[in-house]
């Protein structure tokens, strides 16, 4: 028993420049949706489980992340909080936590310098340490065995990684979850690239976020259920100007509960 | 005026935050002198025991917290982490806790996914006034690797399943602390803190 207690979430994504959210296709192309304090606030009151914000143009800029945007959502958000985006050391990740952050997204800077994950870990815990992968498909090859590469750096980069050796070793230094965010599927609602989002589950034993084309109730069960994953990253589908119809939250939560994917219930 | 510690480790601004929206009056707690003026105190925590005790020994507040709590009786919640290191001992990092409650810090076994991330539901074994307006068997947000396992049952408010029944929420005397982040739990969250906050044990 127990384990089967502990329900599923649903976590909203915030690519955020200049304090505001934007959507992108594959990485590229974004297009602008809210300020992303208005929409957290927003998302909370609709009961989302938990936001993850990314300041996407920090690492790229070589600037540090945009703590008054963060202070300005955590303000408004009484559920988990991640923030990403060009962390580059303990004392980057203490700021974030101190603007009001729950925890810290590591993604390219943790290929660069993989200590940072041992680092942050023992200064705040591993449960205060996400670590997220960008992968993609590229075929079963010499140095990638999965057929899935990581890359870095809004996926333009690929750094001949293979994914899974990446999330084992990953694990071993300290992440407390992986996000398993495909390039192939990012904004297209296409679905989560299940297969990759499975072997990453039964490679760690740390919780999973399934991450990248989730457009539908049935492609956020799959990713629940099929994936492997304890949590499933959702954007488009909530707000995204490029889709026909945005699903509100509890529309979501009311169709997960009808394929019996336990989530945590919606107050009225 | 609630006092909220704020230690190197610690989230005490998302706890301000919540306050903040709750209307409470409160304070971030970082040196002994700021204690002044405090009538009840929160311990949150996000990070690991060890770290959190080393910086609350580095703060020089372990004495004074401990005397306004243990001798002058004031209202504590300790959150997460600030739950943990109530206890005499914890498996993590083999420390030794402040052993203010008997009992000791477990870690969960690999049987599920460690750290337990997410929504669970919290059973109450009793009623308390901190509790009141939360209900048997609400969602609370937990982020752990380690449980309480207190030595008198008689402490053990709330109970919560993951592969063990483990303590989520624990009371003795002025002393209330839950395993999952109340300033993080939504609405169901708040209404501990706001429970806290009106609390005259």
């Amino acid at each position: 028993m127990g384990a089967l207690m502990l329900t599923k979430r649903l976590i909203a994504c915030f690519d955020v420049v200049d304090g505001r959210v934007t959507k992108a296709q594959q990485f590229q192309d974004n297009i602008d949706v809210a300020p992303a304090e208005e929409l957290a606030r927003q998302l909370y009151d609709d009961q989302i489980d938990e936001i993850v914000f990314y300041d996407i143009t920090a690492s790229a800029q070589k600037r540090k992340i945009d703590l008054e945007t963060v202070r300005r959502v955590a303000h408004h958000v009484f559920v988990p909080f991640t923030v990403g985006g060009g962390i580059r050391s303990v004392d980057d990740m203490f700021e974030v936590l101190k603007a009001g952050a729950e925890k810290i997204s590591v993604d390219s800077m943790a290929v660069r310098n993989p200590d940072i994950i041992r680092a942050g870990a023992e200064a705040f815990g591993r449960q205060c340490i996400v670590l997220s992968t960008q992968v993609k498909r590229v075929g079963v090859r010499a140095g990638i065995p999965s057929g899935y590469e990581v890359f870095i750096d809004g996926a333009r980069e690929a750094t001949g990684l293979d994914a899974l050796d990446w999330v084992r070793r990953g694990e071993d230094l300290g992440a407390g979850e992986i996000v398993v965010n495909s390039i192939d599927r990012d904004g297209t609602a296409t679905g989560y690239d299940l297969e990759i989002t499975r072997a990453v589950a039964d490679t760690v034993n740390v919780p999973i976020i399934a991450s990248g084309g989730a457009g539908t109730v049935d492609h956020i069960a799959d990713g629940l259920t099929t994936g492997g994953a304890q949590a499933a990253i959702i954007s488009s589908i909530l707000y995204s100007p490029r889709l026909d119809r945005n699903v509100g939250v509890r529309e979501l939560k009311d169709g997960l509960a009808a394929r019996d994917v336990l989530m945590r219930p919606y107050l009225l | 005026m609630i006092g909220v510690i704020d230690y190197r480790a610690g989230n005490a601004p998302s706890v301000g935050y919540a306050l903040e929206r709750l209307g409470v009056d409160h304070r971030l707690v970082t040196t002994a002198a700021e204690l002044d003026g405090c009538d009840r105190l929160i311990l949150p925590g996000v990070g690991a025991a060890r770290a959190t005790l080393d910086s609350l020994h580095a703060s020089g507040l372990v004495e004074p917290l401990s005397n306004r709590v243990r001798s002058d009786g004031i209202p504590f919640l300790g959150i997460c982490i600030g739950l943990q290191v109530l206890f005499e001992h914890s498996e993590e990092g083999d420390v030794a806790g402040l052993a203010w409650i008997p009992g000791s810090v477990r870690r969960f076994d690999d049987e599920q996914r460690v750290p337990q991330i997410g929504w669970n539901s919290v059973h109450l074994r009793r009623e308390h006034p901190v509790t009141a307006a939360f209900p048997d068997g609400g969602h609370a947000y937990f982020v752990n690797s380690y449980y309480a396992s207190p030595a008198d049952p008689d402490h053990v408010l709330g109970e919560t399943a993951y592969g063990v029944e483990f303590c989520s929420i624990v009371a003795h005397a002025n002393i209330v602390a839950t395993q999952f982040h109340a300033e993080k739990s939504g609405e169901l969250g708040l209404r501990i803190l706001s429970g806290f906050a009106a609390w005259a044990p």
